[in-house]
């Protein structure tokens, strides 16, 4: 028996007289809980929402309304907002009315649908958006979601009351996200990006698709009404942001979440770049089968350091950034590079607590317990006196809000630390993280594409032990799948409710997020005569 | 070319290149370069809009993160210059001798402000005065540019009168330019002397200041105006400006009861509460219970000693295990003399520089002040918290709520079974 991390927002009836009795009589008597190594209370009362990171993030379930005209990034914030916050650890799902529209609508002829006077269309586009409100309800409220993010255009202050007052009526918190934008060029960019991929476009060439996308947010231009946090919307949570990121108007803040959801939309930028993940080079410790520890790299690992010199040269780029952690071998690494580079702690390896410097035979001679829990769920286990992949993501987190706000970035790392970073990028859930494949002397190349990211597995071709434990046959099964279906393991961005279409534009785009566990596709090496 | 050879740094335990024998030019060793070049903050606001509140806050706040801040307040220089304040005829926008030693007075801060920037490593400076009119901006933006600083403004605007009037009675009133004033005549002379600055007062604008790097506070936080941030510590600036707030409130510290292994004077682990400790448990109850909170939150670590301590309250509290003690590595369950015994050299360092040494396999104190940066923040963010941690963790936050440099830190008090009350009250 083991504890399941609790619902986020799970609020256990406590009864806080009988709590009071209860902490009179129980004189402090507390229990490790095994797979976590979290302390409880010994007598199964309700104990409060045991999240280990820290503070009740949010407590009523929220939505977060996104406004503006069409090919103002709408969809790209939602998705990548999402990304983040299901990565934190918040249950977040997008609810796109497009898609419903889709869905209703098997075939888009042209932009006549979206005429303000076809009346036909206006009752279809409407029904369309109290059907993706049903399921925000029942995500939030039946499915253990937290956060929902209706993305549609909303650029009715009618629309949106009628939001409010849905919200209203299920005790749900409103935070409005509006993107501003009439820089003709970032528009033209956003439709080339997205929209003349769209299903819409299907059977059109890019000419037609261009044109008629374009006049297809004309006919919602006469009815807009922006946010006016100065006087209409004065009592509403809101952040406006404007020309992409040049500027944003906050108001209202109400909680921790939207804090930091604030804080995250101002630190995003979509000016192209490149982030490189890679390991540091194969280590001593590597080669005896230790984990962890702080030994230098060996003779291969040093062979892989030059390669990656000479890969990076390569590249070609312009003011590449190179992080390390603190540990010998990542900076090791990065001396090869002759470049300058920065050390983070936080980008060191998980603690293996008690069983730092063992190969995994001593650990499952000296700790067999542990060793069994960890392949039960090793995205929640914890270390003896170390740490959890889960609380790696916690310490990683500036991190990757460093990451979001700068371009070129090598990141030279470990292994759980580069699982956790690609789990963000990729949108993995946490129970893929522990198991994606992050081989040593192998570089991770990331491009921001569309509403994703493309992934290139680069191998420099340095001979390397293979340090990956499969997830084992027997822990496949996994715990109980009822008490599964309750507990909330954080989640990569669900699917969308409506499934996409065969031909949906999601899959010419970034083929990493369709893929099962990380299977990074195979380039041949760029490096000639290796 | 072969690599330079890494050496650990005996007191911080992170690894360096050495080029024969020397030091080589390396890398950052903090987490990010949190500013390339220094950057200038400036205040603008009529007075009483929480300028100097925001100054020393986010100087402290600043400096505790590990970014050498100084505030530089104008009003200061001029008290300095003009000894005896007479009244507010002096910031009459006629008054040409007023304005004259007003303009030297900025001028000279400015220099001192060049001094601490270009001169004596300082990375941010905040300089607090009205700099209600676009002229005076773009002289203090040249100046800035002239010296490579970046500069950032952070704007105040409030027309609320109750929360002008609060400002006053809290700050102004026991200025020393009042210092022989009755209250009600030292507020009437007050709001005289914000008048003088309304009709020249040009607000950051939209269209006219769109090229500066700002934030504009309105109606303290309510909403916010954020215009092109350039980098990270702006970005961290304006966070933590989002965060604060000035409703009333207390935070409550104090450590876990006393432990088992206190008893045996061993540091670390991941004891229980002693006998004695679990009385502590009972009285902190007690305590908590006459003060009478409203909406108390309780948070403690992912320790058992500090987990059993909440546990006596009997009310709802959060486990973060970023408020977890101070890593000892290998020193983990040993005594001082244990230490001096088998780490002598160790034991030596950490005397030496307490603040930035790290255990072997261990943490520094520097470390910890980093891990604990989110709990600030959501401590600014909270109203009445009461957080049960241990000793070093109290020592940062401590050090952060009573601006304490780093090299106090590792000494402050922090005694078992006591509790600290912080109230917020003016500046401070």
């Amino acid at each position: 028996f083991f504890l399941l991390p609790p619902p986020f927002c799970e609020r256990p009836k406590v009864d806080a007289e009988r709590q009071k009795t209860l902490a009179l009589k129980m004189p402090m008597e507390l229990t490790q809980s095994r797979i976590q190594k979290i302390w409880l209370p010994n007598d199964n009362r309700p104990a409060l929402p045991r999240r280990s990171c820290g503070p009740q993030l949010a407590n009523s379930p929220t939505v977060i309304v996104m406004v503006g005209l069409p090919a103002r990034g709408k969809t790209y914030i939602s998705k990548k907002l999402t990304r983040y916050l299901n990565w934190i650890g918040v249950p977040t799902k997008v609810f796109n009315v497009g898609e419903y529209r889709r869905e209703a609508v098997k075939h888009y002829s042209s932009y006549d649908f979206f005429r303000p006077d076809n009346e036909e269309a206006m009752k279809v586009r409407r029904q369309c958006a109290l059907a993706a409100l049903r399921d925000v309800k029942q995500y939030l409220t039946e499915e253990a979601g937290q956060i929902a993010v209706f993305d549609a255009t909303n650029t009715t202050r009618e629309r949106r009351g009628m939001i409010l007052n849905f919200a209203k009526e299920n005790g749900f918190k409103v935070f409005f996200i509006e993107s501003v934008c009439n820089d003709p060029t970032v528009v033209a960019t956003n439709v080339m990006e997205v929209k003349l991929s769209s299903p819409d476009y299907r059977d059109c060439n890019s000419t037609d698709a261009m044109e008629d996308f374009m006049k297809r947010i004309n006919c919602y231009q006469a009815s807009y009404q922006p946010l006016d946090p100065d006087d209409y919307d004065r009592e509403l949570s809101l952040i406006k942001v404007i020309d992409v990121g040049r500027r944003f108007l906050v108001n209202r803040v109400q909680d921790h979440i939207q804090s930091r959801i604030v804080y995250y939309l101002m630190n995003i930028h979509v000016q192209p770049r490149t982030i490189y993940l890679c390991r540091h080079g194969e280590s001593e410790f590597n080669l005896k089968g230790k984990i962890g520890g702080d030994s230098g790299l060996s003779n291969r690992g040093k062979k892989f350091a030059l390669a990656l010199n000479k890969f990076v040269e390569e590249q070609n780029l312009k003011d590449l950034k190179v992080w390390t952690s603190q540990l010998k071998r990542t900076i090791q690494t990065a001396e090869a590079l002759q470049l300058p580079y920065e050390q983070w702690k936080a980008l060191n390896e998980i603690d293996a607590g008690v069983c730092e410097e063992m190969t995994y035979e001593e650990i499952r001679e000296q700790h067999p317990e542990e060793f069994v829990l960890r392949d039960q769920d090793k995205y929640y286990y914890r270390y003896p006196s170390g740490e959890s992949y889960q609380d790696l993501v916690q310490r990683l987190e500036p991190v990757i809000m460093e990451l979001e706000r700068q371009e070129n970035v090598l990141v030279i790392c470990h292994q759980a630390v580069m699982r956790c970073l690609l789990a963000y990028f990729l949108d993995k859930s946490a129970d893929e993280m522990p198991y994606l494949k992050c081989p040593l002397h192998t570089v991770l190349k990331l491009t921001p594409v569309a509403y994703g990211c493309r992934v290139e597995s680069i191998s420099l071709n340095i001979e390397a032990v293979n340090t990956h434990r499969e997830r084992p046959e027997e822990a496949k099964k996994g715990p109980n799948p009822l008490m599964r279906r309750n507990s909330v393991t954080p989640l990569a961005s669900p699917e969308p409710t409506k499934k996409p279409r065969i031909n949906s534009f999601e899959e010419h785009v970034a083929v990493s997020s369709a893929l099962p566990g990380c299977v990074p596709q195979e380039v041949p090496t760029q490096l000639p005569g290796q | 070319s072969p690599s330079r050879e890494l050496t650990q740094n005996p007191l911080q335990k992170t690894w360096e290149p050495y080029d024969n024998g020397l030091p080589a030019g390396h890398s950052a060793q903090r987490g990010v370069c949190m500013t390339n070049c220094p950057t200038l903050i400036v205040m603008v606001g009529l007075p009483a809009r929480g300028k100097t509140y925001i100054s020393k806050k986010l100087t402290r706040y600043l400096n505790w993160i590990g970014v050498p801040t100084k505030e530089f307040n104008v009003g200061q220089y001029r008290r300095d210059l003009v000894k005896k304040y007479k009244s507010f005829e002096f910031f009459l926008p006629d008054n040409e001798e007023g304005l004259k030693i007003r303009k030297q007075c900025a001028l000279a801060a400015l220099n001192d402000v060049r001094q601490y920037l270009s001169e004596e490593n300082g990375h941010v400076a905040v300089f607090d005065a009205t700099n209600t009119t676009r002229e005076r901006r773009e002289t203090i933006y040249k100046f800035g540019e002239e010296n490579g600083y970046k500069t950032f403004f952070v704007e105040s605007v409030c027309v609320d009168p109750e929360v002008i009037a609060a400002n006053i009675v809290q700050v102004k009133l026991g200025s020393p330019d009042y210092v022989d004033c009755s209250n009600d005549e030292a507020t009437e002379d007050f709001m005289k002397r914000i008048e003088c600055y309304k009709n020249s007062y040009e607000t950051l604008d939209e269209t006219l200041d769109k090229d500066l790097s700002y934030i504009k506070i309105m109606d303290v936080g309510r909403s916010y105006l954020v215009n092109r941030v350039m980098d990270h510590i702006q970005s961290r600036i304006v966070y933590y400006l989002m965060n604060i707030h000035v409703t009333p409130r207390s935070i409550y510290l104090c450590r876990h009861g006393e432990s088992e292994l206190n008893l045996k004077g061993r540091i670390g682990g991941d004891p229980g509460l002693s006998v004695r400790g679990k009385e502590f448990a009972k009285s902190l109850a007690q305590f908590i219970n006459e003060q009478n909170i409203k909406d108390l939150k309780v948070w403690t670590s992912q320790m058992k000693r500090t987990i059993q301590t909440a546990e006596a309250l009997g009310v709802p509290y959060e486990q973060w295990k970023v408020l977890n003690e101070i890593d000892a590595g290998v020193c983990e369950e040993m005594t001082y003399e244990e230490i001096q015994e088998n780490y002598p050299l160790e034991f030596a360092l950490r005397d030496q520089d307490k603040y930035r040494y790290r255990y072997p396999k261990g943490e520094s104190y520097e470390d910890l002040v980093q891990r604990l940066e989110p709990v600030i923040m959501e401590l600014e963010r909270q109203e009445n918290v009461l957080v049960i941690c241990h000793q070093a963790v109290m020592r940062c936050l401590l050090a952060y709520f009573l601006d304490k440099p780093a090299e106090q830190l590792p000494y402050l008090k922090c005694p078992l079974h006591t509790v600290l009350k912080l109230t917020p009250v003016a500046y401070g």
